[in-house]
C-alpha cells in the first residue's frame, strides 16, 4: 500500500516513515500534488511554525491536492502540526489560513501551564474510535507543542488535557488526526499507526 | 490524567563511541550509542540525550551519522547536541533523526541563535543546555563544557533563552556532576520556578531516591543521567517502578 507522507520542507520525516516502513507500508514523499493523487492514503506529519507549515504547502501546489483529497474522502493521518493545519486557522499565525477541513480555531495554551506541553500524557477517549482500538485506557503517548485545538471541536474522539481540555485525537470519515507523535509514542504510538493503515483497507 | 515525569539517558559522543570522563583518567569507552539506544528504548526510557563532546574534528564529522545509526533504534524522541553554532546545524542535526537540538556556548555568545532556530523549527525543538555552577546564593551559567565563566547569572539567562523561543531547559550542575552526590535540587527548583518551559535536571544522579527528590522538592519536569544507566548498575524499569510506588506520575511500559 502506498502512503504518501507529506514534506512541505521542515520536519522530521524519516521517523514517521520508519514507523510506517516497519509496519508494512511503502511511504513515498510528496513534494507536490502528484503523489497525493497517486497515493492511497496521505500523512501528514508537521513540527514547527503555522506559518512555514501553511506556506510549505501552498509553495509546494499541496493545498488544493489536499483538499481535493479530502473531498474525494481519501484516507488522511494528519500528526501534531498537521492536525492543527487541518482546521481554519491558528493563534499562532491569524492571518495564514490553514486547509480548512474544519471551521475551528486553533489556540495558544494557556499561561497557567508550562508551554510548550513536552512529554508523555494520557488520554480521555470522548467517542468511539478507530485510530485508538486496542490502545489500553491508561497508555501514554509522546506530545511536544504550544497550540491545540479545543476539545469542543466536532471531529474529536479522544481529548487530553494542559491548561485546558484539547483535542488528542480526531476522526471525521476517513480523515483523522492525532496531536501527539506516534512515532515517538513507543509501542502504543505503533498501534495507533497500525490501526490507521487497517482503516485504508 | 497527568502529564508524567520523564527519565532520559545521555549518551556523551566521542568520535562515534559513547564515553565517560573519568578524573585524571581522561575518557573510558562505554559501548556503541545505537547498541545503548536500543537498550534504553526497549527498557522504558522516555526520552534520549545524544551530546557530542568531540574535541576534534574528525570526532564532530562523525556525530550526524552517529544521530542517524541512534534515531534509527528508536521510537522515542532524540536530543541532539553540542556545539552548534549555525542555524544550518541544528538543521542538519534534525534532518539526521533529531526531534530537539541543544545550543549552550553560541547561544551565550549570540543569543539571536536561539531565535533563529525557535522561527524555523519551533520552540518544542530547541533545548538551552545551561550548565552553572553556584556562586554564593546563586548560579553562574558556564560554556565550553564547563569551562569558561560567562558572567551570567543562570536564572536571568534561563529566562532571556526562553524569552527568545528555547522550549525546554537542560540544566546540568557542574557542582554536582560526577559526583554520585545527588542532583542540585534547590537549583532545580529555582529555575523551574523562573521559567514556563519544562526544566530536566542533569549532574550528580546515583540512586533511585536522587531522582525522587528531583521530581518532589527539585520540581524537575525530567532528569537525566549517564553513567548509572551505561554500567547497568541501575535499570531504568526498576528506577520507574520504585517512582510510581512512590506516586511520581511516571508512564510506566507495557
Amino acid at each position: 500500500m502506498k502512503i504518501a507522507v507529506v514534506d512541505y520542507g521542515a520536519g522530521n520525516l524519516p521517523s514517521v516513515e520508519r514507523a510506517l516502513l516497519k509496519l508494512g507500508a511503502e511511504t513515498e514523499r510528496a513534494v507536490g500534488p502528484r503523489q497525493v493523487e497517486a497515493a492511497q492514503a496521505i500523512v501528514l506529519p508537521g513540527v514547527g511554525h503555522f506559518t512555514a507549515f501553511v506556506r510549505g504547502l501552498r509553495e509546494r501546489n499541496l493545498t488544493g491536492a489536499l483538499r481535493a483529497a479530502f473531498d474525494a474522502r481519501k484516507p488522511m493521518l494528519g500528526i501534531c502540526l498537521g492536525l492543527q493545519a487541518m482546521f481554519a486557522s491558528s493563534e499562532e499565525a491569524p492571518g495564514d489560513a490553514g486547509l480548512g477541513f474544519f471551521p475551528e480555531q486553533v489556540r495558544a495554551l494557556p499561561t497557567t501551564v508550562k508551554s510548550p506541553h513536552i512529554g508523555w500524557n494520557q488520554l480521555r477517549q470522548t467517542r468511539q474510535s478507530s485510530l485508538l482500538r486496542g490502545v489500553p485506557d491508561d497508555a501514554y503517548f509522546y506530545f511536544a507543542h504550544s497550540f491545540a485545538l479545543p476539545a469542543s471541536a466536532e471531529p474529536t474522539v479522544a481529548a487530553c488535557d494542559h491548561g485546558f481540555s484539547f483535542a488528542a485525537v480526531i476522526e471525521h470519515g476517513s480523515l483523522r488526526g492525532v496531536q501527539f507523535h506516534p512515532e515517538k509514542s513507543g509501542e502504543t504510538g505503533a498501534q495507533v499507526l497500525r490501526n490507521f493503515l487497517e482503516s485504508i483497507e | 490524567m497527568t502529564l508524567a515525569r520523564r527519565i532520559i539517558p545521555c549518551l556523551d559522543v566521542d568520535a562515534g563511541r559513547v564515553v565517560k570522563g573519568i578524573e585524571f583518567e581522561g575518557l573510558r569507552d562505554m559501548g556503541d550509542p545505537a547498541e545503548l539506544a536500543a537498550r534504553y528504548n526497549r527498557e522504558g526510557a522516555d526520552e534520549l540525550v545524544m551530546l557530542d563532546i568531540s574535541a576534534s574534528v574528525e570526532g564532530r564529522g562523525t556525530f550526524l551519522d552517529t544521530i542517524h545509526r541512534v534515531a534509527e533504534q528508536l521510537n522515542i524522541p532524540l536530543t541532539a547536541g553540542g556545539g552548534i553554532r549555525k542555524m544550518e546545524e541544528g538543521r542538519a542535526v534534525l534532518r539526521a533523526g533529531a526531534d530537539k537540538v541543544t545550543v549552550n556556548t553560541a547561544a551565550v555568545e549570540r543569543p539571536g541563535l536561539i531565535a533563529e532556530l525557535s522561527q524555523q523549527f519551533g520552540a518544542q525543538a530547541v533545548v538551552l543546555s545551561l550548565d552553572v555552577k553556584r556562586k554564593g546564593d546563586s548560579w553562574e551559567a558556564y560554556t565550553r563544557g564547563g569551562r569558561d565563566a560567562t558572567g551570567l547569572d543562570a536564572a536571568k539567562w534561563a529566562a532571556e533563552a526562553v524569552s527568545r523561543g528555547a522550549g525546554e531547559i537542560l540544566l546540568t550542575s557542574i557542582d554536582r556532576d560526577g559526583t554520585c552526590s545527588g542532583f542540585d535540587c534547590e537549583l532545580t527548583a529555582k529555575i523551574a520556578q523562573t521559567v514556563p518551559v519544562p526544566v530536566i535536571a542533569s549532574g550528580g544522579a546515583s540512586t533511585f531516591e536522587d531522582f525522587l527528590a528531583v521530581f518532589t522538592g527539585g520540581q524537575a519536569d525530567a532528569a537525566l543521567a549517564a553513567s548509572i544507566f551505561h554500567q547497568e548498575t541501575r535499570s531504568i524499569a526498576a528506577m520507574k517502578k520504585f517512582l510510581a510506588d512512590r506516586g511520581v506520575p511516571i508512564r510506566l511500559s507495557r
